[in-house]
């Protein structure tokens, strides 16, 4: 049989791949411009189906922490929200790493700081990949550029923080959660038994039956202890970087310059940089999938064979800090973005693109 | 020649329950913390509930529950806790699901959680240790302080016009859908301690029958806090806690429900 190509929004594409893939819980909270994939959970009624719980929590305070909860115990759990919400959430995010609990969160974000803007942005970078909440963590990023990795990631964040004990994150923005494109939803897959969550997830508050009592905490008094978990953390993180970096690279080989961009603006970039081939510019464009852990020696490698490095991004420049730690000063990196829910038309680009490094 | 050579099973009339482990307790010597403990491990093994139950450790004096009782334990962000046993009571809906929260916790930081949680009628207890102040963090002010009271934020006693008024949560709580047994207890005395118990163990049975939510107050002492000696602290309690927050059942449509 043919696999079933439908149409809808990334935000349903999401709450359809949640509840085909066998998650156990949704937690959330409205905000525009997400809100889809709540209204979409509600209006499938997984309950009656998969036995998925959803529930509309009191806060993104609350959701975050029904989701800390829910993880504890081992299901596989699941927000969703956009930049103001994820905001409020940090506070759990920072918990759950700290307690070290696979679980995945959604941010569709939109134009701040504050209240902002609901049009898309992807300011939310700093806050989702250098910490948001307190302490020395990290979270798995990915960052969706089409419908169909909207529903894709689902799956794929789950196994990532299942494989690591550790909170992963989707980071999409108001272009990818609203956009309607074609999408291939992943297959139908049982939700887990308990007897396959303990012998999962043996760490979890299932109840203590035939062993000793398992605690899910992030506290410890003890400073050399805590140093030691720490270190442990940091450890994790350093396979995870040694492991789990994805990237997409189009007309590479030959580039003369490089775009990186990632999220709805490398789909702007990717015509930018078909543009610019047109004109004969040796253009070529380094998506970075994984924004934690981030393509640094990809991009590295890269630069050695360009004259210069544009970063395209929907703020004022927060992913070109990691870009220039992995190029050294060896090329010029410069950054081309627009700010508050402004989206760029391809030729500001490639307009950006000769002002800023082959007219220099 | 063993312990049961000593005491004959028939003699035994009272042993430390066996859900309370050895670890030596932190609680200051006259804390209502350690009794309310006690109780909690009572009734999960009479109720024959040891291997599923999960319970929410707080942030506050509380937050090492989990080092004393012989339970899967999740410790919650300040105030959080009923939204982790929201969760984690409809994920797991045959498992006996309860928090322990202090005042501040539950009535100041987390009273979103806790009025939201109750209203829903989620299928949890609520343990409710109300003793007025911030204990583990040095003696501060708490939402149910009461006017006139000292504490290190207040030196100078509560007064409404700086500081408010203190706040009758369990009274709020009676006053919602979603909540099955509401009631105020302490454990003050051995008469209490028992009224106690039965209490802990009703709500516990209500949250197993899908009979909403249950919120156990316990009006405590906090000594230490108080700057008194336990005695004093328990003879203040009644004079001046009592009064305020007087102990009874609040609501209780166990039956009916």
């Amino acid at each position: 049989m043919a696999e079933e190509v439908v149409l809808m929004k990334g935000n349903e594409a999401i709450a359809h791949a949640a509840i085909r893939i066998g998650v156990d819980g949704y937690f959330g909270y409205p905000i525009t411009p997400q809100s889809e994939v709540l209204e979409t959970l509600a209006e499938q009624k997984p309950w009656e189906t998969t036995g998925m719980v959803v529930l509309q929590a009191e806060s993104e305070v609350a959701a975050i922490n029904m989701v800390y909860g829910g993880a504890g115990s081992g299901k596989m759990v699941m927000t969703s929200s956009s930049s103001p919400g994820v905001s409020l959430k940090q506070e759990g995010i920072s918990y759950i790493a700290g307690a070290e609990l696979p679980c995945l969160i959604v941010n569709v974000m939109r134009g701040g700081p504050g209240l902002g803007t609901i049009q898309p942005s992807q300011a939310d970078y700093f806050q989702t990949t250098k910490g948001g909440g307190h302490g020395d963590y990290h979270l798995i990023a990915l960052a969706p550029a089409s419908v169909q990795e909207m529903a894709d990631f689902v799956g794929l964040a789950f196994e990532l923080a299942f494989k690591y004990r550790n909170p992963a994150i989707i980071l999409a923005d108001g272009v990818i959660g609203q956009m309607m494109e074609k999408v291939v939803l992943p297959p139908f897959r049982p939700r887990r038994t308990e007897e396959e969550i303990i012998a999962q997830c043996p760490w979890a508050t299932t109840g203590n039956k035939g062993r000793k009592p398992n605690i899910i905490t992030s506290l410890e008094l003890d400073p050399a202890i805590m140093e030691q978990r720490n270190l442990h953390l940091q450890e994790k993180y350093a396979e995870i970087e040694a492991k789990e970096v994805r990237y997409e690279e189009i007309n590479c080989e030959d580039a003369e310059y490089l775009i990186v961009a990632f999220g709805s603006c490398a789909r702007i970039a990717q015509k930018a940089m078909e543009h610019a081939r047109e004109e004969g510019l040796k253009v070529g464009l380094l998506r970075p999938i994984t924004l934690w852990p981030f393509p640094s020696k990809a991009i590295s490698d890269r630069a050695q064979q360009t004259k210069g490095i544009l970063v395209v991004e929907l703020n004022s420049g927060q992913m070109i800090e990691d870009v220039k730690l992995a190029v050294q000063c060896r090329v010029p990196v410069q950054h081309f973005g627009r700010l508050g829910g402004i989206v760029p038309d391809p030729d500001e680009v490639i307009n950006a693109l000769k002002e800023k490094l082959i007219q220099k | 020649m063993t312990k049961e050579d000593i005491i004959k099973p028939e003699n035994l009339v009272y042993q430390k329950p066996r859900l309370l482990n050895d670890n030596p307790m932190h609680y200051c010597p006259g804390c209502s913390h350690g009794v309310v403990h006690k109780l909690i491990a009572e009734v999960i093994d009479e109720m024959g509930m040891a291997e599923k139950t999960i319970g929410i450790s707080p942030v506050g004096c509380a937050v090492f529950m989990y080092n004393y009782l012989d339970i899967d334990c999740q410790e919650a962000a300040h105030g959080r806790a009923p939204a982790l046993a929201s969760a984690i009571k409809r994920l797991w809906p045959d498992r006996l699901v309860f928090t322990y929260q202090g005042d501040g916790d539950l009535a100041c930081i987390g009273t979103a959680e806790t009025i939201h949680a109750l209203n829903r009628g989620e299928n949890i207890t609520i343990i409710f240790i109300n003793n007025a102040i911030y204990g583990m963090t040095g003696g501060q002010m708490a939402p149910t302080t009461l006017l006139g009271m000292k504490t290190a934020t207040c030196p100078y006693g509560r007064v409404p016009e700086i500081h408010g008024y203190p706040l009758k949560m369990t009274e709020i709580a009676a006053t919602l859908e979603g909540t099955c047994y509401v009631t105020r207890q302490a454990v003050h005395t051995v008469a209490a301690i028992r009224r106690a118990k039965k209490a802990i163990r009703k709500a516990f049975e209500n949250s197993m029958q899908g009979k909403g939510s249950n919120l156990v107050e316990i009006v405590s002492t906090c000594n230490s806090g108080w700057k008194m000696t336990p005695e004093a602290a328990n003879k203040w309690m009644e004079e001046h806690m009592f009064p305020f927050y007087p102990l009874g059942d609040l609501k209780d449509t166990s039956e009916t429900k």
